[in-house]
């Protein structure tokens, strides 16, 4: 059964079509991977289902909700997850206290006047933290971190609201080639373990390779392929839009165009 | 038909002079990002000086026109020189703080102007040559209105010349868009911002100077020009001198037809203009959307750590000596320090919106003053009492920052504050114009306290335990979900919302709080005086609150106290001197160039460094 179901997503800014026609699924439990070259309408589809953006056309379906038309914050509650490209953290609060913020918020409490913050939630916090190794630095101000922990306290926060989906767009962008491979692999382990469905975008094609169940390829704001990475790794237009070998590019490109004709 | 036409005339004349300073304005902000509150004190200098000049040098166009042209040369020099001593040292420090250092030059020049020039309004000379009026459709327009139009025109065709066909031109329209970006170009940043300096204060100093054969030179000038050239720097868009031209058409045209159709409220208008246009347009008519620069302001560590046992006991301890202090010093320090727990309250409101919420307001004075209006109000017409009037002065504050709020909430950083200083304003005209309810200039009087509360010392307990329980719930709130997240908000809007949270719900909310504490200290201040007057909602009183912050420490819990007791006694001690303006205004910029992180902030830094030297 699908977690997500994107169909037929369209959008354009001025005469350019940066999404035309997407569909797809997003299945329970499958860490999706979103692939393509700069510009192929990776970030556009990532903010329509987010709503950062509103498409023009075609449906977001989460569960019994379609997400079009709702606001980051309304996606949010319905139990999906973010993490961003650059981290965003608070940086005067605490590791802990970063998660205690979502908890907080989870629970809605936001506006509670009274209670001490820093005693709320606590031991849910320390568990969270503690499922993404980041325990032990609890204590520390998030402005003292190192960029790889924090996206380890991000990945820490988008899961306080126990979500169904975690949307991850680049997770391991500006991290050193290690460093990517083992947060890909703790979020793997994560989301297997709580039944999280997670859709990523990501550059890094060994991260992707290794730890995507399956894969979508995005090429000028089309679908071009999906299919198991073995499938999508052996498929010659993928490989032709990586390399880039010219002359079958150009046939590929009349052939786009006749087909939008 | 006639009479309409000289008066948008009249309109177009008044706009020229203050595009000159508000163009100036707009090129020192879009380059430097200083909110320059000195800019009125240099069209002031500039009318001063045109003065002395004009009526010293030999009678006649060569004397007046040169006597113009070289007292805005003369504060071309003195903008330099301020740029040079004072700011120049704190391009480092938080944007704020160059904002109160200009303002201790204004308080410095207005002394000075005062000692050179005497009390007294001066009536400068006219114009040689063009001194009688012309005859257009049937009504007489003075030929110098007409010099000053065409002047004006001459300004803004040789500004766009000097943007657009010049590299200084070019480097200073780079800085104004993209302030990093020039960094990594590798040219004098130090230069382009004393020329910048130069150029906006001539500009400044021409408008002026021009002034001196329309209207007397005055003591006035600085804060009655700043506030409107700030609205039409808004206006227009920051950075942008056509954008500055366009809105001081609007403004002036609005004052001149305005003042024919609702003469009460033309204060009121031009805010008015101000608050639709941002609420429409929030980066004005030609200005372009600036990226997230509210919480910059204040980052760092600021208010993550709770007040520890230590701290808390010094602060009780503080506060069983205050409990004590009436049985041993005289009635008149009781006063002074009724005085300081009013300001500390009134501080802490606006440090938990600025310092937690990285909102920055110009215009806090707006809720001080309804709720001291609105105490005096209920008192006098009402018959309320003291207790009641007290009791309500919140609600009347945190009504109007419930109206103020839900606008500059959809604005941030330098705009949003813009904003709550034309609100404020709004709220400061309607003090001063409408007279029957609020006794204008004059104010309220006949404040006093219930015949229980009337001993200094009774009032003086009553304050003290009002505002210390006002500032330990606002202090609780800070550590509180709420608070906290607020101070998320700060840190980053991004991530606050993708933990659902709506922000700008938040911030509205924080703005109510912040008005109903600030209320209460307004109710509370207009008892200790007996008097309610528009000072209590001017821009000074709305700086005041900001040096309290910013000097006392915005990154600390007591610093808005430090900060209020400091502002207090400093200023009792010097009203004895003649020139105690100057005097503070030095004090201010002294603060601001030593201690970067405010009063408590820098003693925080020395006690962490020496317990580091002790350690190794």
């Amino acid at each position: 059964m699908a977690v997500l179901s994107v169909s037929g997503l369209s959008k354009s800014f001025g005469g350019v079509h940066a999404l035309s026609d997407v569909s797809f699924d997003v299945e329970a439990g499958e860490l999706l991977a979103m692939i393509g070259p700069n510009g192929a309408g990776k970030s556009t589809c990532f903010n329509c289902i987010n709503g950062q953006l509103k498409p023009d056309l075609g449906s977001v379906r989460f569960g019994e909700h379609d997400l079009v038309g709702r606001s980051p914050r309304q996606i949010w509650r319905l139990g999906v997850g973010r993490t961003f490209q650059i981290t965003a953290t608070f940086g005067s609060m605490t590791v802990a206290e970063n998660v205690q913020m979502a908890l907080i918020s989870h629970h809605r409490r936001s506006r509670a006047l009274w209670p001490l913050a820093s005693s709320l939630y606590m031991e849910r916090a320390h568990e969270l933290l503690s499922a993404v190794g980041m325990q032990d630095q609890a204590e520390r101000r998030c402005n003292v971190l190192a960029y790889g922990d924090l996206k380890q306290v991000e990945l820490a926060v988008a899961m306080a609201h126990e979500p169904r989906l975690l949307l991850m767009d680049e997770p391991t962008a500006g991290m050193a080639p290690t460093e990517r491979i083992e947060l890909m692999e703790l979020t793997a382990g994560i989301v297997r373990e709580r039944g999280i469905s997670v859709l990523f975008t990501e550059h890094d094609m060994d991260v992707v390779f290794a730890n995507a169940t399956r894969i979508i390829v995005l090429n000028r704001g089309r679908m071009v392929a999906e299919g198991s990475p073995a499938d999508v790794r052996n498929d010659s237009m993928v490989q032709e839009i990586y390399l880039g070998a010219g002359s079958t590019f150009r046939a590929q490109a009349s052939a786009l165009e006749a087909a939008d004709a | 038909m006639s009479f309409y036409f000289a008066q948008f005339l009249t309109g177009l004349a008044s706009a020229s002079s203050l595009f000159l300073v508000a163009s100036g304005l707009s090129i020192i902000f879009g380059v430097t990002r200083i909110v320059n509150f000195a800019h009125g004190s240099f069209y002031m200098l500039g009318a001063f000086i045109a003065y002395s000049l004009v009526t010293a040098l030999p009678h006649g166009p060569l004397g007046f026109w040169g006597g113009v042209i070289i007292s805005a040369l003369v504060v071309g020099v003195i903008g330099v020189v301020m740029e040079i001593l004072v700011l120049r040292r704190i391009y480092q420090s938080p944007e704020l703080f160059q904002l109160v250092a200009t303002f201790g030059v204004v308080l410095l020049i207005k002394d000075v102007a005062l000692w050179v020039w005497g009390p007294e309004d001066k009536l400068g000379p006219r114009a040689p040559g063009f001194d009688g009026a012309v005859d257009i459709f049937g009504s007489k327009v003075p030929e110098y209105d007409l010099v000053v139009i065409v002047l004006g025109l001459v300004v803004l065709a040789a500004l766009w010349l000097l943007f657009n066909r010049t590299r200084w031109g070019a480097l200073v329209r780079a800085a104004t868009e993209d302030r990093e970006m020039l960094g990594a170009l590798g040219i004098n940043q130090a230069l382009l911002f004393t020329s910048v300096f130069f150029l906006g204060s001539v500009l400044a100093g021409l408008g002026g100077a021009l002034q001196i054969p329309r209207a007397s030179v005055s003591h006035h000038m600085d804060l009655a020009i700043i506030a409107t050239a700030f609205v039409v720097v808004v206006v227009g868009g920051m950075g942008s001198i056509v954008g500055a031209f366009l809105a001081s058409v609007i403004i002036s045209e609005l004052n001149a037809f305005g003042i024919l159709v609702f003469p009460e409220i033309t204060l009121v208008l031009m805010f008015l203009v101000m608050v639709v246009v941002l609420v429409i347009r929030p980066w004005g008519i030609l200005g372009k959307p600036e990226g997230e620069a509210a919480g910059e302001v204040l980052e760092g560590e600021t208010l993550s750590i709770m007040p520890g046992r230590r701290m808390r006991l010094a602060l009780l301890g503080a506060f069983a000596l205050l409990l004590v202090l009436p049985s041993v010093v005289e009635p008149f320090y009781l006063l002074l320090l009724s005085e300081v727990f009013v300001f500390a309250l009134f501080a802490a409101s606006l440090h938990f919106i600025m310092g937690n919420g990285g909102m920055v307001s110009f215009g806090h004075a707006a809720y001080f003053g309804l709720g001291a209006y609105g105490a005096a109000m209920l008192l006098i017409y009402g018959d309320t009492g003291m207790e009641l009037a007290i009791a309500l002065a919140p609600l009347a504050a945190g009504l109007g920052a419930l109206i103020f709020g839900y606008f500059c909430v959809r604005l941030s950083g330098v705009y949003m504050a813009m904003l709550s200083l034309a609100f404020a304003q709004i709220v400061w005209s309607v003090a001063f114009q409408s007279t029957e309810l609020t006794g204008g200039e004059d104010g309220l009087v006949g404040v006093w306290p219930s015949p229980w509360a009337s001993d200094r010392i009774v009032y003086y307990y009553l304050t003290l335990v009002l505002c210390a329980g006002g500032i330990l719930a606002l202090w609780r709130m800070l550590y509180a979900p709420f608070g906290y997240t607020l101070r998320a908000g700060r840190d980053s809007p991004l991530r606050v919302e993708a933990i659902g949270v709506n922000l700008r719900q938040h911030r509205w909310f924080a703005f109510v709080i912040a008005g109903l504490f600030a209320g209460l200290a307004g109710g509370l201040y207009g008892f200790l005086h007996g008097i309610v007057e528009p000072q209590a909602v001017d821009i000074p009183r709305s700086i005041d609150a900001l040096m309290m912050v910013l000097i006392g420490g915005v990154q600390t819990l007591i610093g808005p106290l430090a900060g209020a007791f400091a502002f207090v006694f400093l200023e009792n001690r010097l009203l004895a001197f003649e020139f105690w303006r100057a005097i503070f205004g030095l004090i201010i910029i002294g603060i601001c160039v030593a201690m970067p992180l405010g009063i408590v902030g820098s003693l925080h830094r020395l006690a962490l460094r020496a317990a580091a030297a002790r350690a190794s």
